[in-house]
């Protein structure tokens, strides 16, 4: 997902009886569906694992930005123009709510920078693809926001307030950003035959990347498990991606375009559809650092922190001069 | 070098005449530039008419280790709930 395959630093799951009375007090309440709020006490693995989790999301919405931004001076109209910077904007304002949420863990906020721009941390294989034409963006919207959605809405009920509370302010604003996404679509399929083909070129492009989020089936994974105990994580990865398929799949249908997959089929039985597996090998070649535009994302994104800083650097030299005035005028007056 | 600048708790009034409520926090390097963010990253969609902010470190909370010792008392005060008196019906409303 936003956040993909988040280690754990469990060897197994471990059951209330093989705990200390204090961990097995916290356990007790996050089982009891209460939040754990920042200064109280937690195990150094859910602490490590929430850091992991909340970074990597938060750098997903920063990164996020980056192939959509390709196509802000480029939008079509006006109007789209706006929409496509306010959703951006959004993005960035989801970045910041998670790092927030990250900070009240007892990381800063210049570590995690450091371990994106150093390549340390990861963010969403999904935003190393490239955006090469407008369909892209409402594919982007469409696909990977409602992807993200799908992921979301059950993280606003994680076991750890701050991460809950920035999602639900997240999944708030989500909607639009999906919708934005089809309905440029639905535009341009009622287009030109080349508009209608650019639309089934985006879609045979984003699939595929867009299924990948969910990550690898996780059903054997103790990350997982112990991540599930936590209630950090609330949904299987499979059973994500299948939620998203049934939903997306009649979407796809309306707008008169093919899922690029031959093993699509609707299963009566399960009241679901049967689907392709993803190309996995291509998954873990992305998340290692060799997707068509990891490089790119991560030199666009340490450029922009590069360039920023004589910029940050006045603004404290700046706030800095106002203080040592105040301090001044207030012995002045004394 | 790391210059991060500090911490500022965000709190906002909403539309309806509350109070103001912690919304989150941010980075700012002082007090106005905080407000200025605050608006772009908590007031987007008209959620606000007035935000303050204070830095993070200037908040005393209490420990949560203190939280018997601290609300316990109040606990076992149920006559300060107005249900604790049964006031008969021919009085009428109270
Ligand atoms: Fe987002
Ligand atoms: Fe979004």
């Amino acid at each position: 997902m936003y956040a993909q395959m988040v280690k754990t630093d469990a060897a197994r799951v471990r059951s209330l009886d093989e705990m200390d009375p204090v961990e097995r007090a916290f356990q007790e309440r996050v089982d009891a569906g209460q939040k754990i709020e920042p200064k109280e006490w937690m195990p150094e693995g859910y602490r490590k694992t929430l850091v992991r989790q909340i970074s990597q999301h938060a750098h997903s919405e920063i990164v996020g930005q980056l192939p959509e931004g390709n196509w802000i001076t480029r939008a079509p109209t006006l109007e789209r123009k706006a929409i496509l910077l306010a959703k951006v904007q959004d993005e960035a304002g989801h970045g910041l709510y998670l790092y927030c949420a990250a900070e009240t863990l007892g990381v800063s906020r210049d570590e995690m920078y450091e371990q994106l721009h150093s390549g340390k941390a990861k963010y969403s294989s999904i935003f190393n693809y490239p955006t090469l034409t407008w369909a892209d963006i409402g594919a982007i919207g469409w696909l990977v926001d409602g992807a993200a959605i799908m992921n979301q809405v059950p993280l606003q009920r994680c076991s750890y307030g701050p991460y809950s509370r920035a999602m639900i302010r997240i999944c708030k604003e989500e909607s639009f950003h999906q919708r934005q996404g089809y309905d440029a679509l639905m535009r341009m399929v009622k287009g030109t035959p080349a508009q209608k083909a650019m639309v089934q070129d985006a879609l045979n492009r984003w699939w595929w990347p867009s299924l990948m989020m969910f990550g690898p089936s996780d059903d054997a994974s103790v990350h997982s498990a112990q991540s599930m105990a936590w209630r950090i994580k609330q949904n299987s990865n499979d059973e994500l991606r299948q939620k998203f398929v049934d939903q997306t799949v009649p979407q796809a249908k309306y707008l008169g375009l093919t899922v690029p997959d031959p093993d699509l089929k609707w299963n009566e039985e399960k009241g679901g559809y049967d689907f392709g597996e993803p190309d996995w090998e291509e998954f873990f070649n992305v998340i290692a650092g060799n997707g068509p535009c990891n490089a790119e994302r991560l030199n666009a994104r340490k450029k922009a922190w590069d360039d920023g800083a004589w910029f940050r650097d006045g603004l404290t030299a700046h706030a800095n001069k106002m203080a040592d005035r105040r301090t001044a005028s207030k012995i002045a007056a004394e | 070098m790391s210059n991060e600048w500090p911490l500022w708790e965000v709190f906002i009034r909403g539309q309806h005449g509350l109070n103001h409520r912690h919304v989150g926090s941010l980075h700012a390097p002082d007090a106005e530039m905080a407000v200025n963010n605050a608006r772009d990253v908590y007031t987007r969609r008209n959620e606000g008419v007035s935000i303050w902010v204070v830095k993070s470190s200037d908040i005393t909370a209490s420990a949560p280790s203190e939280k018997g010792p601290l609300f316990d008392p109040s606990n076992s005060k149920v006559y300060r709930h107005p249900t604790f008196f049964e006031i008969p019906d021919e009085v009428g409303h109270m």
